[in-house]
């Protein structure tokens, strides 16, 4: 996987376009407070990306991270009002170990009961979703509920630039380290390609994809604990609906739907493309409503684009080499 | 009676699976009917058979479908779209039969985007129906925003609500127990029937015996999207009001029954008769726990579980039956 990423350049080139447009439109779209609430946005996004990257590289999907983000990010808030008193570290600490929790169970659940991960994930999306109701039991925990050290880690800017976002960038850097050099991380690739080759190769798979599964559910978790610290109001409906827009950011970012192929750098563009769309159409004054359509049809042109990709691949594949794809 | 059996263990295994599901529904009833105050009076009983209408219209189609090893997650967004511009037309003054006719061609129209993708593009219709998930919502939202339209008329309203057979059941219940039968017949005694077997397990098997999988594939996309349409025709007119979120999360509800009535994720195996005894399981289930003062958000739990129960559990009774080799 040294090769140049076509595939990620070219997310970055509509991102630099769609930039370029906007701040053409409307300057005030490249103002520092603008930019910050961007990188504000794009890291709790970028977080829940990393992790949906892992798994889909299994060939899996984890539909439940909204629902993990909104019980982690309740319960680190819940934890922090209640004993104002909790080092912060602690308390992110018990948010991550929320999302470890749900992970492992998804993870358990799909590879000992052998099932597909669409639906267990469907499933714990709303077990998981009415627990947090149930916990919240219709409390609303506010900004003046938090400890403030708490709060200013949602909005501290190293240099200028959020924590938040530098956080997210380490997140993707190691997930990315991971992926490309060792080997665990290597064999994630093998599974989604062609699991029956992995399983003859001595791939532990059932290991591999509860490993994958953990790190989507801890890593929920850490945005749950960063949606927190950010917006400091939270409820039981916190991170509602965020699936989809995790699943929109790793597709159009180039990861395949099907396992594989991707890269943790090309779904953190995504997720950065996805929040510049949304932003660029609050300052082009476009109906907010637009928003989740443009989420779904960016979907189905990303899978409908690498399907084209991939067709005119494997065409040129045969004619170069008829006789190997032949024997294949 | 049902057709010859694809194979003869899995169709004992499916007879007993169905038998135990209407054993189990039989004894919830009953047991609500006990425990629970009010839950055993006809005007109940009214009640938790309209709420088993939009479900059960739904999971006819998407049993098809799911039995030719397809999904379709998009049904709750068509519904919800369909209800929107069906608010939208009657503010502008169309005829109301005008209105009806046109959600449910539009609903017809959105399922044919769903299988031009699937079937013309190749492409998964898990990560298809998830694009358009999030697009017809999205779109929904966009025609009516957050208004409500609410003055349709009584006489309308009051025929979608109203009994029929000397007020013993809903008219719309009739309705679909009607569809189910037909639907039934369809699935189980047709050469179609047997050709959606065929395609769920093995598609290219099916290609190769003379079957038109994507033809038929297609219109399945098609006629989902037309009952969700209707479904959404429905659920507006019983509550009297065309909202964007109209069926927000029913595919979970849809999946869960349809999944809960035996019917294999993996395609190729399943009963009407078992969908059936899912959809009023789940309803009933839901409907007992409302009435003893469970939140309704907190339901989502139930719902869940069942889901999750009902891929777990039938991997678990193959496992159990492997282990001991009583019979060869």
């Amino acid at each position: 996987m040294t090769r140049a990423h076509p595939r990620e350049l070219g997310v970055l080139a509509a991102l630099l376009l769609l930039i370029a447009g906007t701040a053409a439109a409307n300057p005030r779209f490249l103002s520092a407070q603008s930019v910050r609430d961007l990188l504000l946005s794009a890291a709790i996004l970028t977080v829940l990306a990393a992790g949906q990257t892992v798994v889909v590289l299994t060939r899996n999907i984890d539909l439940s991270v909204g629902s993990v983000l909104g019980l982690a990010a309740f319960g680190t808030a819940d934890l922090l009002a209640t004993h104002p008193g909790t080092p912060l570290p602690l308390a992110a600490l018990a948010g991550i170990t929320i999302g470890a929790l749900c992970g492992a169970l998804n993870g358990a659940l799909i590879s000992y009961g052998g099932v597909p991960a669409l639906v267990i994930t469907l499933g714990t999306l709303y077990v998981l979703r009415g627990a947090a109701h149930s916990w919240a039991a219709g409390r609303q925990i506010n900004a003046a509920d938090l400890p403030r050290p708490f709060l200013d880690l949602g909005t501290a800017t190293v240099l200028g630039i959020p924590l938040l976002a530098l956080l997210a960038t380490a997140v993707v850097l190691a997930v990315a380290l991971w992926l490309h050099s060792y080997r665990s991380g290597r064999e994630l690739y093998a599974i989604g390609s062609e699991p029956a080759a992995a399983a003859r190769a001595g791939v532990p798979a059932g290991r591999r994809i509860r490993t994958a599964f953990l790190l989507s559910g801890s890593l929920a978790g850490l945005a749950g604990v960063l949606y927190a610290a950010r917006y400091g109001t939270v409820d039981a409906t916190a991170g509602q609906g965020m699936e989809l827009q995790v699943v929109a950011a790793v597709v159009v970012g180039g990861v395949a739907i099907f396992g594989g192929s991707g890269s943790v750098t090309g779904a953190a563009l995504g997720a950065l493309l996805l929040t510049c769309i949304g932003s660029s159409l609050a300052v082009l004054r476009v109906d907010p409503f637009w928003q989740q359509a443009v989420v779904g049809a960016l979907i189905l042109a990303a899978i409908g684009l690498d399907r084209l990709l991939t067709t005119r691949l494997a065409a040129r594949a045969a004619r170069t080499a008829p006789e190997v794809s032949r024997a294949g | 009676m049902p057709a010859e059996p694809p194979s003869g263990r899995g169709a004992a295994v499916l007879r007993r699976w169905d038998s135990a599901l209407i054993a189990t529904l039989l004894l919830v009833t009953l047991a609500a009917a006990l425990a629970v105050d009010g839950f055993a009076t006809g005007r109940n009983a009214q009640f938790l058979l309209l709420d088993a209408v939009a479900i059960g219209l739904v999971a006819l189609p998407v049993t098809l479908i799911v039995v030719t090893g397809e999904i379709d997650l998009s049904v709750a967004s068509t519904l919800g779209l369909c209800s929107a511009v069906m608010g939208q037309l009657w503010v502008s003054g169309w005829p109301l039969e005008l209105v009806v006719l046109t959600a449910v061609a539009l609903g017809a129209l959105l399922g044919a985007v769903n299988g031009l993708f699937v079937t013309g593009f190749g492409l998964p219709a898990l990560a298809v129906t998830i694009g358009t998930l999030a697009a017809y919502r999205g779109l929904a939202f966009v025609v009516l925003g957050d208004r409500a339209v609410a003055d349709f008329p009584r006489a309308w309203t009051d025929a979608v609500g109203g009994t029929a057979l000397a007020g013993a059941v809903p008219a719309a219940m009739l309705v679909t127990a009607v569809a189910a039968a037909g639907c039934a017949v369809l699935l189980h005694a047709t050469p179609l029937g047997r050709s959606l077997f065929a395609i769920g397990n093995n598609a290219e098997a099916a290609r190769f015996s003379g079957i038109a999988v994507a033809r038929t594939k297609f219109w399945l996309f098609v006629s989902c999207g037309a009952v969700s349409g209707l479904a959404g025709v429905f659920w507006t007119l019983r509550y009297a009001s065309a909202r964007a979120d109209n069926g927000q999360g029913l595919e979970l509800a849809v999946v869960a029954a349809v999944l809960l009535g035996g019917v294999s994720i993996f395609g190729g195996r399943g009963t009407l008769a078992g969908v059936c005894a899912g959809v009023l399981l789940l309803v009933t289930l839901r409907n007992a726990l409302q009435l003893a003062d469970v939140p309704a958000d907190t339901l989502d739990i139930v719902t869940g579980s069942l889901l999750i129960l009902s891929v777990l559990a039938p991997r678990a009774l193959t496992a159990l039956r492997r282990t001991p080799t009583t019979r060869t």
